[in-house]
């Protein structure tokens, strides 16, 4: 009997744009080729919340989407706090990643909170950084990616949040200004990187994967892969190693 | 009027013929030099025509849809003035018109049907406030020009404040239906719509995202359920609406539309279930041009010419059978289910540009017993972004498999494939050499090839030389 990981999309109905929902599929083969059996859950505002969460998946959204989920975003929030703070790994991207910062203040200076899991703030803006984007992280080698978002984040300095990444030239990353992208803290993991990010990122998938497996079974083990997943698995990477060739040498 | 406009067909003409003899390529050129001599070319030689502008716009299916409503139009007797594939921005409408108006300035067409790109119609009706707007969908696309599709559905409002005779929506798609709200007073709205039963092939937008991660959760095992992420809410709206024409039903090569409560069928030439609602979209607008005509006929008076109230009386008189023998004449459009012959195989070219397109295309035209290709460039005119890729569905490829992936981002295709459990046998970023393999495989079973805009082009230069090697050498 293959061991059951639980993957939580929040908000897929109204926070999905620019293929976020390859991350949800990225996250779910893989974990079938390491033998595991993914269940995945999509909670949409005002569904039951579920019982067992191992692993949150989050995508960006426009303004609309936003503001259909952002009643019920409230009262999940101490839910999802507190889902970080015991270590459930999470990947937020562009608006997800946005809202589970501190606050967003518009373009005409109004401020709207957000559920502060991550130590950051946003200033909407009207310049889009937009484009491919290469960034360099210790933790996962380079990350690869496509930003497209219009509001600059601000991670808080001296709380323990560090940038995902780095970047090498101004006017990309978090706010083109300071060479981060993304933000880092307990397992959570907030981006503006779609492209999708976790199939040209298998570090990172496995990272949440391989966190979620050890929190729930102590351990993240492959005693149920066949060697027919272990080479699907190995194939795809090369794949994914060929991708990310190509589009780290795209122009912006 | 400017003093120098009687000159401008003239000028406009003399660099259009200086331009072509310099090679210097762009068909946009000379519509460059007349903006800058003579601003109101545009709206001055349009604003002259007897039944006025129809513009058409919308993500998916400008390009085939104009050409429905230009041939039909044509076909119906009518002089038509319409722009050319790909010169769907304002200057390019410019240029389009020197080449078409005499020396004295005048257009000799009755109706122009105009196809526009989002943003540059917005430029477009500043200038010439269209009789007729049909406005398609707005869908994920190109979104590094312009933001996000809420954003081009407002670019798309603009048009329908702009027209002042009848705007023609997309009932299925709720950003287009809500545009409604926006035509002025006076302006009439019509909707073309979709049968229940076909609803699921085309779920719009906000349906696909979540269709997609239903499809994630079930790893590959759950059942397509297109339709089952469509609100109450928009279903409803639906029922509330009439439509003018229904696309009730399709076959191969067929289609049936419901026209004031009688279903009518015929034979199509177009490829692809998509076309066929572009064609209710076609019809709907058509009807509504054929609709104001008496009128239009009264008010031509005498300057009008004989000619033309001969024409128009018998346009008219255009009855449902005319109107659907009009659709059944129409041809595809470049790159829009066109069909080369090759190395002694009939090879389909399949221009997709966004999630949605990229679906129904799957949808249209089954894998088995063809073989398929895939080619993926991130040129500017293709967008960059690649995350599009995540958002289609091809899982209707896993048991036929894919024979070639090909273009710059060939392993990002190649990667979404995987992901999706599709065998691929073959990936090389030379589109040339890719494709000489592909259309030399199996002689005789017919390819699918599916390409981004640049993609096609290359595409179709490559099998251009591959056509004229196989005709040499065989000498058929």
């Amino acid at each position: 009997m293959a061991k059951t990981i639980d993957v939580m999309s929040l908000y897929p109905k109204d926070m999905n744009i620019y293929g976020d929902s390859g991350n949800v599929l990225t996250v779910t083969r893989r974990l079938a080729l390491y033998g595991y059996e993914p269940r995945v859950t999509a909670y949409n505002q005002g569904d039951p919340w579920p019982e067992h969460i191992d692993m949150v998946l989050g995508g960006g959204g426009q303004d609309t989407g936003q503001k259909k989920i952002i009643d019920d975003f409230f009262t999940r929030a101490d839910a999802l706090a507190a889902l970080a703070e015991s270590g459930t790994p999470m990947l937020m991207i562009c608006g997800m990643y946005q809202l589970f910062g501190e606050y967003f203040e518009t373009v005409d200076g109004t401020r709207l909170d957000g559920i502060g899991v991550i130590p950051a703030h946003t200033i909407g803006r009207d310049v889009r950084m937009i484009g491919n984007l290469v960034e360099h992280s210790d933790e996962f080698g380079d990350v690869i990616g496509y930003e497209n978002h219009s509001g600059q984040t601000f991670l808080r300095a001296g709380v323990g949040v560090r940038p995902l990444g780095r970047v090498d030239q101004e006017g990309r990353g978090n706010n083109g200004e300071d060479h981060t992208e993304g933000a880092r803290v307990h397992n959570v993991i907030g981006t503006y990187m779609h492209g999708s990010l976790l199939p040209k990122n298998p570090a990172i998938a496995d990272f949440l994967i391989r966190t979620a497996a050890e929190n729930r079974y102590g351990e993240f083990g492959t005693a149920d892969q066949t060697d027919a997943q272990a080479a699907e698995l190995a194939r795809l990477d090369k794949v994914a190693a060929e991708a990310r060739a190509v589009a780290a040498g795209r122009p912006r | 009027m400017a003093w120098n406009s009687f000159a401008t067909p003239l000028i406009g003409k003399g660099v259009r013929w200086a331009s072509r003899l310099l090679r210097h390529g762009g068909s946009a050129f000379p519509g460059k030099v007349v903006e800058t001599i003579d601003p109101t070319f545009l709206a001055r030689t349009l604003g002259r025509l007897p039944l006025g502008v129809v513009l058409v716009s919308g993500t998916n299916g400008k390009t085939t849809t104009t050409r429905m409503v230009a041939s039909m139009l044509s076909d119906l007797g009518l002089k038509v003035f319409t722009n050319p594939t790909g010169s769907n921005f304002t200057r390019g409408v410019v240029s389009a018109l020197l080449q078409q108006v005499t020396l004295t300035g005048r257009l000799d067409a009755d109706i122009a049907v105009l196809e526009l790109d989002e943003a540059y119609a917005v430029h477009f009706v500043k200038q010439v406030r269209p009789r007729y707007a049909l406005l398609l969908n707005v869908m994920r696309d190109q979104l590094d020009r312009f933001g996000e599709i809420d954003n081009t559905a407002r670019l798309l409002g603009h048009v329908a404040e702009a027209t002042d005779g009848v705007v023609v929506l997309n009932r299925e798609d709720p950003r287009i239906a809500a545009l409604a709200d926006l035509a002025p007073k006076g302006t009439a709205v019509r909707y073309f719509g979709l049968s229940d039963g076909l609803k699921a092939l085309f779920p719009s937008d906000d349906d696909m995202a979540t269709t997609v991660s239903v499809e994630g959760a079930g790893d590959g095992a759950a059942p397509r359920a297109a339709a089952a992420g469509r609100t109450a809410a928009a279903d409803h709206e639906a029922l509330e609406l009439p439509a003018d024409v229904t696309f009730t039903a399709f076959g191969d090569h067929r289609a049936t539309f419901r026209l004031d409560g009688a279903e009518h069928t015929t034979d199509v030439k177009l490829e692809g279930v998509y076309n066929l609602y572009n064609a209710a979209a076609a019809l709907a607008v058509v009807r509504a041009v054929v609709a104001d005509a008496p009128r239009a006929r009264t008010a031509a008076a005498p300057a009008g010419g004989e000619a033309f109230r001969g024409r128009l009386g018998r346009f008219a008189a255009s009855d449902t059978p005319a109107l659907i023998r009009a659709v059944s004449r129409v041809t595809p459009a470049f790159g829009r289910g066109e069909v080369i012959d090759a190395a002694g195989s009939p090879v389909e070219l399949l221009l997709v540009k966004n999630p949605m397109g990229f679906r129904l295309s799957l949808a249209s035209f089954p894998p088995e017993g063809a073989d398929t290709m895939i080619v993926i460039n991130d040129e500017y005119a293709d967008g960059r972004d690649m995350s599009w890729l995540w958002d289609v569905d091809f899982t209707s490829l896993r048991a036929t498999g894919v024979r070639q992936v090909s273009g710059v981002r060939a392993w990002d295709m190649a990667l979404r494939l995987g992901y999706d459990q599709v065998p691929v046998d073959a990936t090389d970023t030379d589109i040339e050499s890719a494709l000489n393999v592909f259309v030399h495989a199996n002689p005789g079973t017919p390819k699918h090839i599916y390409c981004t805009y640049t993609a096609m082009l290359r595409v179709r230069a490559a099998l251009g030389r591959i056509a004229h090697v196989a005709d040499a050498g065989v000498g058929r």
